[in-house]
């Protein structure tokens, strides 16, 4: 597995206390205080590390090959969860998951953006970068929580949309625009969730709703660092240059306005406890449903409208 | 394929085809609305040129001209990049926008620039675009949309993106209005601005060989190795695929609206 530069002296300590246990086991010997002298080591040492991250190191966590993903969250907060499949259309785009589920005293529409965790999986979910048909099987199931009245959470993942002939053939843009415009048109409340990397327009498409949450080391930007660096400076290797310029943490988006809350990860981030991190998206969406349960369906369309309509930084000049 | 501006040449009265280098004397050139007489590539229009030959003389009344971008990043080289697009087309942004009349029927009209930053849409564009909408609506009024654009201004990060969920929304409430919305996709119709309120209009139509496409070509190219067709993100190749109803030559680009708009009057005898 991938290990990040700023993540190595944790797991070399992590791997230091595996050895010690094993040891341990092995020989029935009693280690116990060398073990428990390692542990508040790493514990300081991961204080020190994540007090510091630079963007960069943030855009490495948010595309961390252990980071839980949707279905990973999906599984661990909700109670139950079916999920459906197709676009209606000829397609079922295998990066986009959709379906019902039970979350507390809601019986929700859940569509989220799945990465694969090994290279079959990768593959097959095309890295989470939906197609056209995976942004139409979201609008259908947007439409099918508008009729019957039931909330839309979207859990935001991916590196963007897939950019390929195919997708550009069955026309990726319109599929994007026409999934925003869905979800500006229901009546019903819709929560989203920036689990990873908010990659530009293939995570808008899904995150035009009342409130937009982020998970404290996730991503949300306009255009992929290495691109930016690309076309900044023409060389892709500055991206972590571009990664400061762009403001793409959860902490700029929030700062900005574009966001509604930051999640807290547990130290080390979402894939050292994926666990105690599910069950904190699970509150917060929680908590953004029983507020939204609130309003009435004009005033969510109102709100919605409203959220949008105000992001902008601009002079009047006259 | 080249797409720069029809360079001129010595005398003043000759210019260059940008695609087929063909010299072309430049009344002729003028008078064909820029399109080359030889190759019919139709050569990029500046904003106030695209208002010119679009809709009725005099008709046009400009809205919102003082708004001005910030640099709420802070960005490198944005201001720069800012000067730059206003001295090289004395605009403000990359949008003008106004009310006008077309073959006597009034619309909101905005046209992009592509010689301002590419067109991008940071929160200027973004604000101009949505105001459009709006005057609409309180006016029930058709919106007609010009595009031009490389797709949302990197230079503003984060908040460009929002632009395209921001205009999108204000396509939304126009649609339940019952209003009609036109869009025109002129060279280059790309990415942030394509996959918002571009492709959302009643009808789509584009200028022949215009660029039209969701990621960079060079990106698409590598995403899909050794399978990209020739015409690939033209508007010929989204015409096929079913993304664009109609390509209009240059010149028949005002009376198919005006024909769209007479079709399409929201508060007039549409039922039998």
């Amino acid at each position: 597995m991938t290990i990040f530069d700023f993540e190595k002296p944790i797991t070399e300590l992590e791997n230091a206390i595996e050895e010690l246990r094993r040891l341990a086991a092995e020989k029935g010997l009693d280690r116990s205080k060398e073990i428990a002298e390692l542990e508040s080591q790493r514990e300081r040492l991961l204080r020190q590390i994540f007090a510091h991250l630079k963007p960069w190191d943030k855009v490495l966590l948010a595309r961390h090959p252990k980071r839980p993903y949707a279905m990973d969250y999906i599984r661990l907060m909700c109670e139950q969860f079916l999920e459906l499949h197709g676009d209606r259309l000829g397609f079922d785009d295998p990066a986009i998951v959709a379906g019902l589920a039970r979350l507390g005293r809601y019986r929700l529409v859940v569509v989220g953006q799945q990465k694969g965790r090994d290279l079959k999986e990768r593959q097959r979910r095309n890295f989470g970068m939906a197609k056209p048909e995976g942004y139409r099987k979201a609008m259908r199931m947007f439409q099918l929580a508008e009729k019957f009245r039931l909330p839309v959470l979207t859990l935001v993942d991916t590196p963007a949309a897939d950019p390929g002939v195919e997708s550009e053939a069955r026309g990726i843009s319109e599929a994007i625009a026409r999934s925003m415009l869905t979800l500006f048109d229901l009546t019903v409340p819709t929560v989203s969730v920036i689990l990873g990397e908010g990659g530009s327009g293939g995570a808008i498409a899904l995150a035009a709703t009342n409130r937009v949450l982020m998970l404290e080391h996730a991503i949300y930007s306009v255009i992929p660092p290495e691109g930016c660096a690309a076309i900044l400076w023409r060389d892709p290797n500055r991206a972590a240059q571009a990664a400061e310029a762009l403001r793409l943490t959860a902490e700029d988006a929030l700062q900005m306005g574009l966001i509604d809350l930051i999640i807290p990860e547990p130290l080390g981030a979402a894939h050292r406890d994926p666990q105690t991190t599910a069950l904190s998206v699970r509150t917060a969406v929680l908590q953004q449903l029983d507020e939204l349960s609130a309003l009435s369906p004009d005033a969510l369309r109102e709100q919605r409208y409203q959220r949008f309509r105000q992001m902008g930084v601009y002079q009047n000049i006259r | 394929m080249q797409r720069r501006a029809a360079v001129q040449i010595n005398a003043e009265q000759w210019v260059q085809c940008a695609r087929c280098k063909k010299i072309l004397f430049k009344n002729d050139f003028e008078r064909a609305l820029r399109v080359c007489s030889h190759c019919g590539h139709h050569h990029r229009l500046r904003a106030r040129e695209r208002i010119a030959i679009t809709v009725d003389p005099d008709s046009f009344v400009e809205m919102d001209a003082e708004l001005i971008s910030n640099d709420p990043l802070a960005f490198p080289d944005y201001p720069d990049k800012l000067a730059k697009g206003r001295q090289a087309t004395g605009e403000q942004e990359a949008i003008v926008t106004g009310t006008a009349q077309i073959g006597g029927l009034p619309v909101v009209l905005g046209v992009m620039d592509f010689a301002f930053m590419g067109g991008s849409m940071g929160s200027v564009v973004g604000e101009k675009v949505v105001r459009c909408f709006e005057r609409a609506v309180d006016e029930r009024c058709p919106v007609l949309m010009f595009c031009a654009s490389g797709g949302a201004r990197m230079q503003e990060g984060l908040i460009s993106l929002m632009q395209m969920a921001k205009t999108t929304a204000a396509v939304a409430r126009h649609h339940r209005a019952g209003l009609p919305y036109l869009a025109v996709f002129t060279d280059p119709t790309m990415a942030g601005v394509l996959a918002s309120f571009a492709s959302l209009a009643d009808v789509i139509l584009a200028e022949p060989g215009a660029l039209v496409g969701f990621a960079g070509q060079r990106v698409a190219a590598q995403a899909s190795v050794g399978k990209t067709p020739a015409n690939f993100q033209t508007a010929e190749f989204q015409h096929e695929h079913g993304m664009i109803d109609l390509i209009v030559p240059r010149r028949q680009v005002r009376p198919t609206l005006i024909y769209l708009l007479e079709m399409l009057q929201s508060d007039a005898g549409g039922r039998p």
